[in-house]
């Protein structure tokens, strides 16, 4: 039907006929992704904060491009619809936060339309992707420009001992490569450096240094029921819990507990990237099956893999089996009948 | 050693790894063959492989194997026509069946204009689903809901919803092979040879009055035609239908028809 | 007696908006006899009434005029005294179409001879209880309709221990059952002292939600000193806390099994309406012609609860209630949950007209059919446990089996699913379609055999 002859219906004063229920809470897909923006909010001014000019310059690039993608491939691909749900501003955010601060604006534009155009529309857009779009995003670029994706502004935490103090390294960068030549952790890790590594002073991807704004955002997702606990939980528990049984068993070449879970993107993936809706699962014990998965993965990854940061990849990778884990997790229906 | 030598490894190599999976494939191929009659693949090939559904199989392959093993009728390619049946005849020696081609009709022609929509209907734009909410929001609880659930299943698209909701079936590109009548909620589309014309555009077994009130074009059972057409409209209960079998070449039908239902095409 | 707090919470249920504000504290009226009545064969679930008169009949009320055709099948009486005008099809409040006896008042409103209750109902026999239910043509009052006097007439082999009198009255608006219990606690009583009879159930709980305190106190009254093992369960406010399998996990905490009834573990439940049309029946003789009806919404401008005669229009209840005082954009028959919404407002009341609900354009939800983003929030909400979201991609993709599979056929429409979900999906409308399609297989199955 055409919208005109509707209108015209509609003048003649005809009742509305849907099938029940009649009432609705209200809740909607842009609601939801606005709360998301909200949550995001003191990680974007801690970004800000810490970064300055170069993170809003990379927060405008992103969501700029990516909403021009979004329009761009609806049209393209004779969709109707477009960014009225704002996923693609959410998109674009998240891929910024996983931005390090010296980044080329034109590689985030490249990361901002692979996210949005080949993670997201060519699957069929908002709710058929499988994978994580911004983290998809980030990924590419990882891979494709792995010099400029790990290029870090100048070292901010306490100068490192005995190594050159290289500009070009993460803490957790730094840290594997001095514990992996036998060297110890390469600094003094207190627990004034915990305070502020927890705030967010410290070298990193944009929004993923404050943990403390992160958490904050978390919170309000939580208290507005946009995620459930069970993701961030898991997650962070399983790696708490991993961490701590690698530094007990070896002390001199594992990191502190408190350093795996500051010192990253964990709290970003954790409360951000893991829960996204569309990408991890439906039930409560499939959430907690993928927070553990993402958990163990990161550790893997971190400890033993090629890179020092394990989250984009690890929750990439249980995105792809989250199908999976919705089937077997299906709950046992009301008046189930023993088989 | 030598970039020859490692060229000559890697060639090597990979011809070994092949040579052996060909030894596998073809023993599998020769020991775990399932064992079929011949004709079953010759019939597919002769078969159009449009995989229609029409012959009520699932597929052509499906229905080859029902006329080899199962003895069933030819003529129930209704894709192949008359050339698949002749086709067929000749390779199993039967006898050649004579079929008219058949092709799909959307019983109504009330469209938005003369049978308008009686409330606004909100929810899946289907017509099985439109059906059952309300009773379907045309005003004609009989009539083409227009949602196209018959346009969607036809495999050739040989059915357009026009821009004043209702399903059209275009004879040419229709292959007849019944999907969109096993699909129609309301049973609407019927099979009908492609020779014939002139058609009760009209499937309500509502009374006369009820049907005037409902749609400018509908059947109001006056039974004028009946009269007209010697034998091949008759009534069924308050609605003419025609009946296909029977040669229909009165043209007054069409003029004189007071419910304007009896189109000529 | 002391009313208690339910021990059991089913999982899921969602908390709509209840508006009952709007008439929670308007009294019974009865509306006075419109100008035609409209009386539907199809008031109940299962196969409709036979029409028993013709055009041109004259009819006292309490007359039949619809017989029960078959097990599951309900009779229907005559609503007032007058003349048949006409017997044809009409659309019933689900859109489909069935035969209708309309009846033109005479305004005396005679009722026919010969009613006459069962005098000492409590030593009477309980088939000659039954069959009396059977009669009156009484069906379950709180929506689904089903012939009560079938379900109080359970195999032997089915021993019922609890029967469960539902006053929940979980749906948003309506209040025609909180008022029953407020004006009429007596009569609700007595009607569940009759059920109690011919089920001889070892204990009778009277299920209420907490938003109806009054109520609660009303029927602790009543109950008190009875000696019937009997107790009034308070049910948190939650929907839907009225729903059979719901509430009986609630307050005996049992689940029904997949694809069995309340029998199957022991409990009946019954409807606080119905119950009261068990008392006229029984204690009266009075068939089943009237029912209380709450008129309500946003756009009515005097909402209330009012009594109403099988077969009025809604146009004639709507005017009773002072008409619309703004353009109306959904009219309801029923609640805003399970309710169906009507093409218009000559659609007549019935059996299990609980309520009729108006809503202005900016209540009357759309549905869009977005995409699924997988929230997880109907699954959440769902009290049967079900997937609805995986539910609904197999049943747009017209995979019936996968849906059936996946328990479509467990799905009770309540509709928690589609109130939460963010993208606006048609969930109930997809659980019906798949419904009905495995429910034409399963009964093509059973052709075969």
């Amino acid at each position: 039907m055409t919208e005109k002859t509707e209108n015209k219906e509609a003048s003649v004063q005809k009742l509305i006929v849907s099938s029940s229920p009649h009432a609705h809470s209200g809740a909607s897909v842009r609601g939801i992704m606005l709360d998301v923006i909200i949550a995001m909010i003191p990680a974007m001014a801690a970004s800000v904060f810490y970064f300055g000019l170069d993170a809003v310059r990379l927060l405008l690039a992103c969501v700029a491009a990516s909403v021009v993608t979004e329009v761009a491939s609806r049209k393209l691909m004779a969709r109707d619809k477009g960014i009225g749900d704002l996923s693609a501003v959410v998109t674009g955010i998240l891929l910024a936060f996983n931005l390090p601060p010296s980044l080329p604006t034109w590689m985030a534009v490249v990361g901002s339309i692979i996210a949005i155009g080949i993670a997201k529309q060519v699957f069929g857009g908002i709710g058929y992707n499988p994978f994580n779009p911004a983290l998809v995003g980030r990924v590419a670029l990882l891979i494709s420009f792995p010099v400029a994706m790990t290029t870090w502004s100048e070292w901010i935490i306490p100068n490192p001992i005995g190594i050159d103090a290289v500009s070009t390294a993460t803490p957790l960068g730094l840290v594997k490569t001095s514990l992996g030549a036998g060297k110890g952790m390469p600094f003094v890790f207190d627990s004034a450096t915990a305070w502020q590594f927890f705030m967010g002073h410290t070298n990193g991807c944009i929004g993923e240094t404050s943990a403390f704004a992160l958490i904050l955002g978390g919170i309000y997702l939580l208290w507005r029921r946009c995620i459930s606990w069970h993701v961030p939980v898991f997650y962070i528990g399983t790696v708490a819990v991993s961490a701590f049984l690698l530094k007990t068993l070896s002390p001199g070449t594992n990191m502190p507990v408190a350093y795996h879970l500051l010192a990253g993107g964990l709290m970003l993936g954790a409360l951000f990237m893991a829960t996204d809706m569309v990408t991890s699962p439906i039930t409560k014990k499939g959430m907690a099956i993928f927070g553990i998965g993402c958990g163990l993965l990161t550790i893997i990854i971190r400890k033993w893999g090629g890179y020092p940061e394990g989250v984009s990849f690890a929750i990439l990778i249980m995105n792809s089996i989250t199908p999976l884990i919705n089937r077997f997790t299906r709950p046992k229906i009301f008046g189930a009948r023993k088989k | 050693m030598t970039l020859v030598t490692s060229i000559l490894m890697t060639s090597g190599a990979v011809a070994g790894v092949g040579l052996a999976c060909g030894i596998a494939l073809a023993m599998a191929a020769k020991y775990l063959a399932v064992k079929e009659d011949p004709r079953i693949g010759d019939v597919t090939e002769l078969l159009p492989g449009a995989n229609c559904g029409g012959c009520g199989y699932a597929g052509c392959a499906d229905y080859a194997k029902a006329v080899v093993i199962d003895d069933v009728s030819i003529n129930l390619c209704a894709p192949g026509a008359q050339s698949v049946i002749d086709d067929l005849a000749k390779y199993l020696g039967k006898a050649s069946e004579q079929a008219e081609k058949t092709v799909a009709k959307v019983m109504c022609g009330g469209n938005s204009d003369q049978a308008p929509r009686k409330f606004l209907y909100n929810g899946v734009a289907d017509c099985g689903a439109a059906h059952a909410v309300g009773g379907g929001d045309k005003s004609c609880r009989y009539g083409c809901l227009g949602y196209g659930s018959c346009s969607r299943i036809c495999p050739v698209s040989a059915i357009e919803i026009t821009d004043t909701n209702i399903a059209v079936v275009h004879p040419a590109l229709c292959i007849g092979c019944g999907a969109c009548v096993r699909t129609c909620p309301r049973a609407l589309i019927k099979m009908i040879p492609a020779s014939r014309s002139i058609h009760v555009m009209c499937s309500s077994k509502d009374k006369g009055p009820v049907v005037k009130k409902a749609c400018k074009v509908g059947c109001i059972g006056c039974t004028v035609c009946t009269k007209l057409a010697d034998g091949a409209i008759n009534m069924e209960g308050p609605l003419a239908i025609v009946d296909y079998s029977k040669d229909l070449d009165n043209e007054a039908v069409v003029e004189k028809c007071p419910g304007k239902c009896i189109v000529k095409e | 007696m002391k009313a208690l707090n339910a021990l059991f919470k089913f999982k899921g249920g969602v908390h709509p908006d209840y508006n009952k504000d709007l008439c929670r504290d308007q009294e019974i009226k009865t509306m006075p006899l419109p100008s035609v009545l409209k009386v539907s064969m199809s008031q109940h679930l299962g196969a409709p009434a036979t029409p028993l008169v013709k055009k041109g009949d004259e009819v006292l009320r309490g007359q039949l005029i619809g017989d029960s055709s078959g097990f599951i099948s309900a009779s229907v009486h005559a609503p007032t005294s007058g003349k048949v005008v006409a017997v044809e099809p009409a659309a019933t409040a689900t859109g489909a179409s069935c035969t209708a006896v309309s009846i033109e008042p005479d305004g005396e409103d005679k009722w026919i001879d010969g009613l006459k209750g069962i005098d000492n109902w409590e030593n009477a026999n309980k088939k000659d209880l039954v069959e009396a239910i059977a009669n009156a043509g009484i069906v379950g009052m709180g929506g689904a309709g089903f012939p009560t006097n079938v379900k109080l007439s359970p195999p032997p082999e089915k021993k019922i221990t609890t029967l469960i009198i539902n006053g929940a009255e979980c749906e948003p608006y309506l209040t025609a059952d909180h008022r029953l219990m407020l004006e009429q606690a007596q009569k609700v009583w007595d009607g569940c002292r009759i059920i109690m009879k011919i089920l001889e159930a070892e204990k009778i709980i009277v299920a209420i939600e907490d938003n109806k305190p009054e109520a609660i106190q009303a029927m602790e009254k009543v109950m008190e000193g009875t000696d019937l093992n009997a107790s009034i369960a308070i049910l948190a406010t939650e929907y839907p806390q009225g729903a059979e399998k719901q509430q009986i996990f609630s307050t005996i905490g049992k689940e029904v099994p997949s694809g069995g009834l309340p029998m199957d573990v022991g409990a009946v439940v019954e409807n606080v309406g119905t119950v009261t049309a068990i008392y006229d029946a029984i204690v009266k003789g009075l068939p089943l012609t009237e029912r209380v009806t709450t008129v309500t919404g946003g756009v009515i401008a005097e909402p209330g609860n009012v009594v109403n005669r099988i077969g009025t229009s809604f146009q004639d209840l709507i005017d009773f209630c002072g008409g619309f005082k703004s353009k109306a954009a959904k009219v309801i028959a029923g609640g805003p949950m399970m309710g169906f919404a009507q093409a218009n407002t000559a659609t007549t009341t019935t059996k299990t007209t609980s309520g009729i609900l108006c809503l202005g354009p900016e209540k009357a939800c759309s549905y869009e059919s977005m995409p699924c983003i997988s929230c997880g929030r109907c699954v959440s909400a769902c009290p049967m446990k079900l997937v609805p979201s995986e539910l609904s991609q197999y049943l747009e993709a017209e995979d019936y089996e996968g849906a059936e599979e996946i328990n479509v056929m467990d799905c009770i429409e309540c509709g928690c699913c589609a109130f939460e979900c963010p993208a606006k999906r048609p969930l109930v409308q997809h659980m019906r379609q798949g419904k009905a399609h495995v429910m034409i297989k399963r009964r093509a199955a059973q052709a075969k055999k």
